[in-house]
């Protein structure tokens, strides 16, 4: 535990939301034409949060927003010696045609998000798709993945695990950098 | 990491409870996905599945099919009927012949208990039960009790009776297990005729009036009346018991039936229906049924087996 390193705490966990908000309002004006979509499980608390605080920015009362399991799209299925476990997929509108925000904690080597934007395709095609990442890890990508927002960028080694905790989950607010034990 | 105990399905019997809350909560996701816009998920592209039908079968045949094509695995399917079966050819050199096709899972329905897990003890493969002879049929009894769970809630507690024909039965047999395992109470209904002889040693109720075993329960499950295995004679068609007619006087659920109780429980039936037999039609398309529910449900619980099952065949 020792080795454990915070790379954002509270404070800036605070900040770092708020001024993605105001990165997002930049290119997404009132977010008319504009959805939210949360990866399950970590992407979607943070979604929730950057929803929450653009209803509070913005004079718009109703930004659509849904949360997006990636298991059955993942490309490591039968890789592993237990099957990955599915979470709850809740888009209740169409995208097609609408300006979607892929949300997630951590970038690394992007697998995800490939998994993430093959499964999005279920609920149409869209306009544009824009991905928002807490924390990114350099150098680290399998794949041509780049966000557009970052709330802070990171240098690890593949030993090290980043963990977003979270107050609705975890009781605490803060994202750390962890030696992986295993 | 959660993962079933078992690497096939061949019986509810030998799943734990634990296995089938797993298939449940998977199934919940499926569900969603089939109510998606594009329903499909690229899980399993990189599988093969057999189905192998030595012995009739529309819906289960369809439902898993539907299944595999909804998660992108290969399929192919093979009936008894136009095949090398009925040129003498063992169910292992049929199905060895088959898997050297390079196929990872098989579905099979065969008229023999114990086929399955006879084969895979014999063969290389996953396999799942669609049905042997009057053992079981766990994919319909996980639906029945996936379809029970959504209308009730828990099971726990919870009484089901079974409803007619449970000596032909594999639905029963199944249900009974899986029922059991999720802390349901189980009691059969019928003529003595039609309910083995040792069923109570199961730790099922038995009852031989409907009227008394509906009053009792919160779901009551149809089983179709199995024409095709009473024996009977070419008039009556029946040997059970002495005709349709009187089968459906004393143990056909009718709305009279029905409104005659304090409290109507949720109705099921694995299907095909004989309406007019062990249902009348006005209560099969009731809003007390959830027949077609458990159509939509079994798409999704069988989505749920094979994808669980296919993660551990690696």
């Amino acid at each position: 535990m020792k080795n454990n390193r915070i790379i954002l705490d509270q404070t800036q966990l605070e900040l770092a939301i708020q001024r993605l908000c105001y990165q997002l309002i930049e290119n997404h004006n009132d977010f008319s034409n504009s959805v939210i979509i949360g990866l399950q499980p970590r992407g979607v608390i943070l979604a929730k949060r950057i929803h929450s605080e653009l209803l509070k920015i913005t004079s718009n009362s109703s930004i659509p927003l849904g949360s997006l399991d990636t298991t059955f799209f993942r490309d490591d299925f039968r890789r592993r010696d237990s099957p990955i476990i599915a979470n709850k997929t809740q888009i209740d509108f169409i995208i097609e045609n609408k300006k979607v925000i892929l949300i997630d904690d951590v970038l690394y080597t992007g697998r995800t998000i490939r998994a993430g934007l093959d499964a999005m395709l279920a609920y149409g095609r869209p306009d544009l798709v824009e991905l928002l990442v807490l924390v990114d890890r350099r150098y680290g990508r399998h794949l041509p993945i780049e966000p557009n927002y970052i709330g802070t960028t990171i240098d690890s080694i593949s030993s090290e695990r980043v963990e977003a905790k979270w107050l609705e989950t975890d009781g605490v607010d803060e994202i750390i950098l962890k030696e992986n034990t295993k | 990491m959660e993962k079933l105990s078992t690497r096939h399905l061949l019986g509810i019997k030998e799943l734990s409870k634990a296995d089938i809350e797993l298939i449940f909560s998977t199934a919940d996701n499926f569900k969603e996905v089939i109510n998606r816009p594009i329903k499909k998920v690229p899980s399993l592209r990189d599988i093969t599945i057999a189905n192998l039908f030595f012995e009739n079968s529309t819906r289960t045949k369809l439902s898993f099919e539907l299944a595999e094509k909804r998660l992108s695995a290969d399929v192919i399917n093979f009936s008894a009927t136009a095949s090398s079966v009925t040129k003498g050819e063992t169910l292992i050199d049929t199905v060895n012949n088959i898997l050297a096709m390079k196929v990872d899972m098989v579905v099979m329905r065969h008229p023999n208990p114990g086929a399955h897990a006879f084969l895979s003890k014999h063969v290389d493969a996953t396999i799942i039960n669609a049905g042997d002879g009057a053992h079981e049929h766990p994919t319909q009894a996980l639906l029945d009790a996936f379809s029970m769970r959504h209308a009730l809630g828990d099971l726990a507690g919870k009484k089901v009776v079974i409803v007619g024909d449970v000596l032909h039965s594999r639905v029963a047999l199944s249900n009974i297990h899986c029922l059991q395992k999720l802390g349901a109470k189980v009691m059969v209904c019928g003529p003595p005729t039609l309910l083995p002889k040792y069923i109570a040693s199961l730790g099922v109720e038995v009852s031989y009036k409907l009227d008394e075993a509906l009053e009792w329960c919160d779901v009551a499950m149809m089983l179709r009346i199995q024409l095709e295995r009473q024996g009977g004679d070419e008039n009556s068609g029946v040997k059970f018991f002495p005709s349709l007619r009187e089968y459906h006087n004393l143990y056909g659920l009718t709305m009279s039936r029905l409104n005659k109780l304090k409290k109507v429980p949720i109705i099921l039936h694995p299907g095909p229906i004989n309406r007019g037999v062990e249902i009348s039609s006005e209560v099969a398309d009731s809003k007390h049924s959830v027949i077609l529910n458990q159509v939509e449900n079994g798409v999704a619980v069988r989505m749920a087996v094979l994808y669980l099952l296919a993660s551990g065949s690696n």
